[in-house]
């Protein structure tokens, strides 16, 4: 009888600590969406605890007002689907092969592969390779240099193997089906869940990535999502630590602080109506990843 | 010569893959060698003229070659520490957890953050931290403290880089543990709690040797990348005031690199990073054949 009451202490330790870890990791989250819809004087005196205060759009509005965002907006959707296309073409392109049995070299081309996660040339020779193709300031430095992820090569090669009978492909090629027809209409329609997996993975890569945009871009025009973010969120938020004395201080902060919750709502957006379909693919090619690294 | 020309199609279909791979990252690779060179743009990388091992020397012996290691290590050493063990807790604590719904909730809840872009993160970090109107800094007051300058303060650039890692990062990381320990065969539990083990036993004795595999397979890719720590977030975190503590490798290559256009010498210490970096991913993985039976090679 000892046992069960160990046995309720340890639930009780247990549901309260995750308990703790879950008002810890949700409570930002909660109080980033209550202050987008508060007054934003409210916000900056410290009364908005949980709850919004004095319900209002205004940072919604002015967030739509906004050029620059609007114009990143646009950019991050055209990245983000270009992008997304050439990485699932690409991806299926290296990873059939690869899961064929009978494709010789396969061990070499992926040795090939592999050596790149471990090994680079580094930042500089690759913005120097970058400059000489004429690629910076372009659309296509957003998308070409990030044509690929190895890692994810790996999970679709082995999502390939061991989800599609070898034995239907073989029977396939003896009714005369080339390799593109085998790929295109047998392999590709029974790959629908790891080709929704990839599409996932690769766009929230390409929605929330900043690095290649800051490094290759200056054209304001052409600056994603992130890169317009950085300057609401981070860069004004240091010019306020900096300026206090400056007259102008009070309404540049009220500016800032009008549009800022509402700005990380707006930018997250798509991210959070695919949060239930994300969390569910995400969790299996992670396994799927998990199980040959 | 048969298979080749049966798959001929296979080849021409990973070839593109394959270019990719050539110019984007075995051509740098070739471009390292300017690192021992002095390079000039009008002559191109193979002309330029050799220096040796200056560009090196000149890193060794400045003024921020034991800033830039001490706060690279010291970061990573301490991102390790905590962001490593966090999430194979809280995989054990959620495997303990019997009503399945609380356990899917927690879950699903502390993968979210995973999502969110990491200049979010740091932006969300400049409002609760701001030492005028942050949420932490009210609290502060609130109990009667002074406000505390966590963005600017050099001693706290770490924790808040770590902790803040630590939020977005552990219920995700905890995935692959919860696989591992669904994949625990439950006869184990059965026959051990017949012995009359009690659950914190049985998590010591069959939970953990379960997921060791696991666990070291990560912690060796963990230890790898020890020193290749995030640009990104360092760099949005990062100012003129908490620079003695921020200033990694990465981003002392992105400034004298791309911003100052010192081309041979930062790809000099990009080299150095990267060298050392292989290396401990070697000596890792070769401590973990010797020890155990779990090893990437």
């Amino acid at each position: 009888m000892r046992q069960n009451a160990a046995d309720k202490a340890f639930d009780i330790v247990n549901y309260t600590l995750l308990t703790i870890v879950l008002i810890a990791v949700m409570y930002p989250l909660v109080f980033v969406v209550s202050a987008s819809f508060s007054n934003p004087e409210r916000v900056l005196n410290g009364e908005v605890w949980l709850l919004p205060k004095q319900l209002t759009m205004l940072g919604y509005q002015k967030v739509f007002q906004n050029k620059d965002i609007l114009t990143g907006y646009g950019n991050t959707i055209l990245y983000t689907v270009a992008g997304t296309a050439v990485n699932l073409a690409m991806t299926v392109a290296a990873a059939y092969p690869l899961s064929r049995r009978d494709f010789k070299g396969k061990k070499a081309i992926m040795l090939f592969m592999v050596f790149t996660m471990f090994f680079n040339g580094g930042l500089v020779p690759t913005y120097l390779l970058i400059k000489q193709l004429h690629m910076i300031d372009t659309f296509w430095v957003m998308i070409v240099p990030n044509a690929v992820a190895v890692w994810n090569i790996i999970i679709m090669r082995t999502f390939f193997q061991q989800s599609i009978p070898g034995e239907m492909q073989e029977a396939a090629a003896i009714d005369g089906c080339s390799n593109t027809q085998i790929l295109l209409r047998i392999v590709l329609p029974l790959s629908l869940p790891i080709l929704a997996v990839m599409v996932l993975f690769y766009s929230v890569g390409h929605w929330n990535a900043y690095f290649n945009a800051l490094i290759y871009l200056t054209d304001r025009a052409k600056y994603p999502l992130q890169l317009i973010l950085r300057e609401i969120l981070i860069q004004n938020q240091m010019n306020e630590m900096n300026n206090l004395t400056e007259e102008s201080y009070a309404s540049q902060v009220m500016n800032a602080e009008t549009i800022k919750y509402a700005v990380i709502i707006i930018a997250n957006l798509p991210v959070l109506l695919l949060y239930p379909l994300l969390q569910r693919y995400f969790v299996k090619g992670m396994l799927i990843g998990a199980i040959k690294g | 010569m048969k298979p080749y020309l049966k798959n001929y199609e296979l080849y021409l279909l990973i070839s593109p893959v394959i270019a990719y791979f050539v110019i984007f990252n075995y051509l740098p690779m070739y471009g390292v060698q300017i690192a021992f060179k002095n390079f000039i743009a009008t002559k191109g990388i193979w002309d330029s003229p050799w220096v040796g091992m200056k560009h090196f020397d000149r890193f060794f012996d400045s003024y921020y070659f034991w800033r830039l290691i001490k706060n690279t290590l010291g970061i990573g050493v301490y991102l390790l520490a905590a962001g490593f063990p966090i999430p194979i807790l809280l995989a054990l604590m959620l495997n303990e957890v019997r009503r399945k719904f609380f356990s899917r909730f927690v879950q699903t809840l502390t993968y979210a953050p995973h999502f969110l872009s990491t200049v979010v993160v740091v932006g969300m970090l400049f409002f609760f931290l701001s030492p005028q109107n942050g949420l932490v800094n009210n609290v502060i007051r609130l109990f009667g403290g002074d406000p505390v300058l966590f963005m600017t303060e050099p001693s706290w650039f770490k924790s808040v880089y770590v902790l803040s890692e630590v939020w977005q990062q552990m219920g995700w990381s905890s995935i692959i543990y919860l696989a591992a320990l669904a994949a625990i065969d439950p006869q184990l539990h059965e026959a051990a709690t017949m012995d009359g083990a009690s659950r914190l036993q049985r998590i010591r004795h069959i939970n953990l040797p379960g997921i060791m595999p696991t666990v070291v397979i990560l912690l060796i890719l963990n230890t790898g990348s020890i020193l290749g720590i995030g640009f990104e977030k360092i760099y949005l975190m990062q100012n003129d005031l908490n620079m003695e503590s921020s200033d990694v490798i990465a981003t002392y290559v992105y400034r004298s690199g791309i911003l100052d256009a010192q081309y041979s010498f930062s790809a000099a210490v990009g080299l150095f990073n990267s060298v050392v970096s292989f290396v401990l991913l070697l000596s890792v993985n070769f401590i973990a054949r010797r020890t155990g039976d779990n090893s990437l090679w």
